[in-house]
């Protein structure tokens, strides 16, 4: 067997996320590959969530909808992921929810638990029969519960381990012959998510001060950024709203910290008075903003890629920005970490695009990179200006307190040394001074990646999350001329994209909104053709097979 | 020694009505600054926008001139990123209490060593005369034509109700008198507000100079802003305004002193990674 996908889904509250942090830990542990996404409701008790793990002797990166094995933990569970069975799916779960079910095995997971003391070790006992049904490595299950549990306390910890021994054991005499090839390599490897990812970007990119509102799914970052605020000396406030967050990160900036704001569309959709601050004033901020579906509070804990405009055109007035995409986890902490060396260096709001289905995906990668600090601040002298109009359109930043300079900096229309003016000639020279740092952003930004045959008649097209689900999902399409081309930078877009497009005979976007905004943007941008799109707006995650299909109905083959 | 031309911007085209209460403020500032001797390079004046906001614009120090209503977020990041730094967020009662209320309230919960100066004239200035939060109920404008119908803000009770850890009032019509508390403002450790009556002489023709001189009245020298009972009584009552330091609570943990980032280095988050 290579590869065993395994549902569990159950109510909010049931623990699901315990299970899915449990067992993805000890797959690792046991040298196999892991790949894990969540689904789930805006609610905090009941409903129905699930997590699906893929679990495999290879490399897995991206969402399926193929079910194995489905634990069932709650009664409308198997309703909700009717769709995703197969004739061979497996059911695991108490009787009252499994026993109409053809292939059903029964487990009576809250009795087990029960017998050590209390129903809600369940989740180490679905843990442990997991592992048990695919042999997984019985230490490497103890000591993740026993860490899982460290500050619950003796007691807690020994009812724990025991009911999921109790499951490993009972996991095993199933016979379900679910064991998987070995790999020794996972060894070296690290299990991150999205969220885990954009913080230590941010941190490998020297951010030292966060300010954010809490909201889904972007609150995450937050919460790492704060659990390492100690041990990399990063200033964190919870702002009491998004316009107080933004403007508290400019002025961090403005007074020489590297700022991070973390946030969801509705959140940002504040902001955007703020980043028409940053673009006169010509101080950097980076904003990490997680998709959901909108508009206004949509579907707060689902996906979308709708959000693309909003940063696009955030605030009034003409200012340069950049956006980012990232297509995985190592990019979204490669590009989290770029974003603060490119907003310091052009001094322009620098955007990392993800959504709730990256931030929440979680899969191996290895060691990240040591990324550089390029810091611009220059020491000012007693002469010192601002805004002085140079070449390239950058003028030299200083903070206040260091060098003799004063910094005076103002969001009305400013001469060189950033006093007001209604000057005409002031205005023009300062409008052409800002966008013409646009002419280096664009030489400097990230060209797409192509893959695929280098001799493709058909271009799929893509941006941020979706990248690996098109990757696997094109897997199946070898002996046909398609490649893959994906943006990891959406804004602006590298001229050589041109080309790629070019050479195709035809050019499909796919897309996780309803209107396809990127392909609008490269239409706009390039002039082509870009009216092919498959575009998915329901809320949930593209998956491999759904690309699949999507793409073999277009192409007819 | 800083004499207050130090702090002049030479040759600026200061946009404000002559006879305008704003002269009065920038004046104080200037003579206030120069007798704590504070170096223009370790000032920095944080403003919103409006007449009053374009205060940082005739003082010679460090400016952030940002948004409407949000001088506060901004002077509170600046602090927490430099607290070596002497931080003033200046600006009128609409862009303080009205478009940045929310920030009122929340950065006096944090008190940061910050000192806030709000421009009172009881009127917006820079779009030509509309109500503020603190005009009276009754008061005709060009829009409330039949004068306003709501209960103004009571910013001085509503610092102490949130138990800000210094509150003052002040009238630009005593020129010592104000100095001497943008003085003990400055100085003092904590968020300090200054709430400024300023006469808006070109859309407010109810709260003149004459007006404020009869309706208010100077807190006696041995009166104790310690008492916070006392100070908001004297908060509340509107018949006549007290001058003066109203409250002072000197036993508030400071903002940024608590920041986890500090815990272990002092060092200004700003010079980290510099050559200082
Ligand atoms: C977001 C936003 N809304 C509205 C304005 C327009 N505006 C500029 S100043 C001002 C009111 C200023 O009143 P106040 O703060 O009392 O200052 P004053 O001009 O009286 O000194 C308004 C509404 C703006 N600049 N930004
Ligand atoms: S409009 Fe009023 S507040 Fe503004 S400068 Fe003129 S007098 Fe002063």
């Amino acid at each position: 067997m290579n590869e065993v996908s395994v549902v569990i889904s159950g109510a909010a509250g049931q623990g699901i996320q315990a299970v899915e942090h449990l067992l993805s830990n000890v797959v690792k542990d046991s040298d196999l590959y892991v790949f894990a996404t969540k689904e789930y409701m805006s609610r905090v008790r009941g409903g129905n969530n699930s997590t699906t793990l893929r679990i495999s002797c290879k490399p897995v990166y991206a969402n399926i909808d193929r079910i194995d094995l489905l634990l069932v933990l709650n009664e409308n569970a198997i309703e909700r992921h009717r769709w995703r069975m197969t004739t061979s799916t497996i059911v695991l779960g108490e009787e009252k929810f499994v026993k109409d079910e053809t292939n059903h095995v029964v487990v009576e997971f809250s009795k087990i638990a029960e017998s050590f003391g209390n129903r809600i070790y369940a989740n180490s006992v679905a843990t442990g029969v997991l592992a048990g049904i695919m042999e997984l490595n019985i230490d490497a299950l103890k000591k993740n519960i026993e860490q899982y549990f460290v500050k619950k306390g003796n007691e807690v910890i020994n009812a724990n381990v025991s009911a999921a021994l109790k499951g490993y054991e009972l996991g095993r005499k199933l016979g379900l012959k679910l064991e998987l090839k070995k790999c020794e390599e996972v060894r070296k490897k690290n299990l991150l998510n999205g969220s885990m990812a954009v913080a230590l970007g941010a941190v490998a990119g020297g951010c030292n001060f966060v300010s954010s509102y809490p909201m889904s799914p972007s609150t995450a970052v937050f919460t790492e950024l704060a659990k390492m605020s100690k041990t990399h000396g990063i200033l964190v406030e919870q702002a009491e709203d998004e316009i107080a967050a933004a403007n508290m990160v400019i002025a961090a900036w403005y007074a020489g910290a590297r700022g991070l704001v973390t946030t969801s569309g509705g959140g940002f959709a504040l902001m955007c008075e703020a980043i028409s601050l940053a673009g006169m004033i010509e101080t950097p901020i980076v904003v990490h903003l997680g998709q959901r579906p909108g508009p206004a509070t949509g579907l707060p804990t689902r996906t979308e890629q709708a959000d693309l405009n909003l940063v696009l055109y955030a605030g009034h007035g003409e200012f340069p920005r950049v956006i980012y995409a990232p297509g995985s986890i190592e990019e979204a902490y490669e590009l989290t970490a770029k974003a603060f060396n490119v907003a310091d260096k052009f001094q322009i709001p620098v955007f990392v695009l993800t959504d709730q289905y990256l931030l929440d995906s979680y899969y191996l990668v290895d060691d990240l990179p040591k990324m550089d600090i390029e810091r611009h601040i220059v020491k000012t002298d007693a002469n010192y200006r601002r805004y002085t109009v140079t070449e390239d359109g950058i003028s030299p930043r200083g903070i206040p307190g260091y060098g003799e300079g004063l910094v005076r900096v103002d969001s009305d229309e400013h001469d060189e040394f950033g006093h007001i003016t209604e000057s005409s000639s002031v205005r023009k020279a300062m409008v052409e001074k800002r966008l013409r740092k646009m002419n280096k952003i664009i030489q400097e930004a990230l060209p797409p990646k192509l893959s695929g045959p280098k001799d493709y008649e058909v271009l799929i097209v893509s941006w941020g999350s979706t990248y690996l689900i098109v990757e696997e999902a094109l897997q199946s399409f070898l002996n046909h001329k398609i490649a893959h081309l994906h943006f990891s930078q959406v804004y602006p877009i590298h001229p050589s994209a041109k080309e790629y497009f070019e050479k195709a005979k035809r050019v499909i976007f796919i897309e996780q909104n309803a209107t396809g905004q990127f392909a609008n943007l490269v239409q706009q941008t390039f002039l082509i053709d870009t009216s092919e799109r498959i575009l998915k707006y329901d809320g949930y995650a593209y998956s491999v097979e759904q690309i699949a299909k999507a793409i073999r109905e277009r192409l007819g083959v | 020694m800083f004499r207050p031309e130090d702090y002049d911007i030479p040759n600026a085209d200061i946009a404000w009505c002559p006879g305008c209460g704003n002269f009065g403020i920038i004046r104080a500032l200037k003579m206030a600054l120069a007798q704590l001797n504070l170096p223009p390079s370790k000032v920095v004046i944080v403003s919103g926008i409006g007449q009053a906001a374009k205060m940082p614009q005739y003082v010679k120090a460090h400016m952030f001139n940002g948004l409407h209503g949000r001088s506060l977020p901004a002077a509170v990041a600046i602090k927490m990123v430099n607290p070596q730094l002497v931080v003033i967020a200046e600006s009128g009662d609409g862009c303080t209490y009205a478009e940045g209320g929310n920030h009122f309230i929340h950065t006096i919960r944090r008190n940061p060593d910050i000192t806030n100066i709000v421009h009172n004239n009881q009127i917006y200035g820079l779009t030509k005369g509309q109500a503020s939060p603190t005009t009276p109920r009754g008061q005709t404008t060009t829009l409330q034509i039949d004068g306003v119908y709501v209960d103004p803000f009571n910013p001085i009770a509503v610092a102490v109700a949130l138990d800000a850890s210094f509150v003052a009032r002040t009238f630009v019509g005593y020129l010592d008198l104000t100095v001497e508390i943008f003085k003990q403002a400055i100085q003092h450790k904590g968020y300090a507000l200054v709430d400024v009556f300023q006469p808006c002489v070109t859309f407010n023709k109810v709260n003149t100079y004459e007006w404020y001189k009869q309706n208010t009245y100077i807190l006696p020298e041995d009166y104790d802003p310690t008492d916070r009972d006392r100070a908001f009584k004297i908060a509340t009552d509107t018949k006549k305004y007290a001058l003066g330091v109203i409250y002072k609570n000197p036993n508030k943990p400071i903002f940024e002193e608590q920041l986890v980032a500090y815990k272990v280095d002092e060092t200004p988050i700003a010079y980290r990674g510099l050559k200082v």
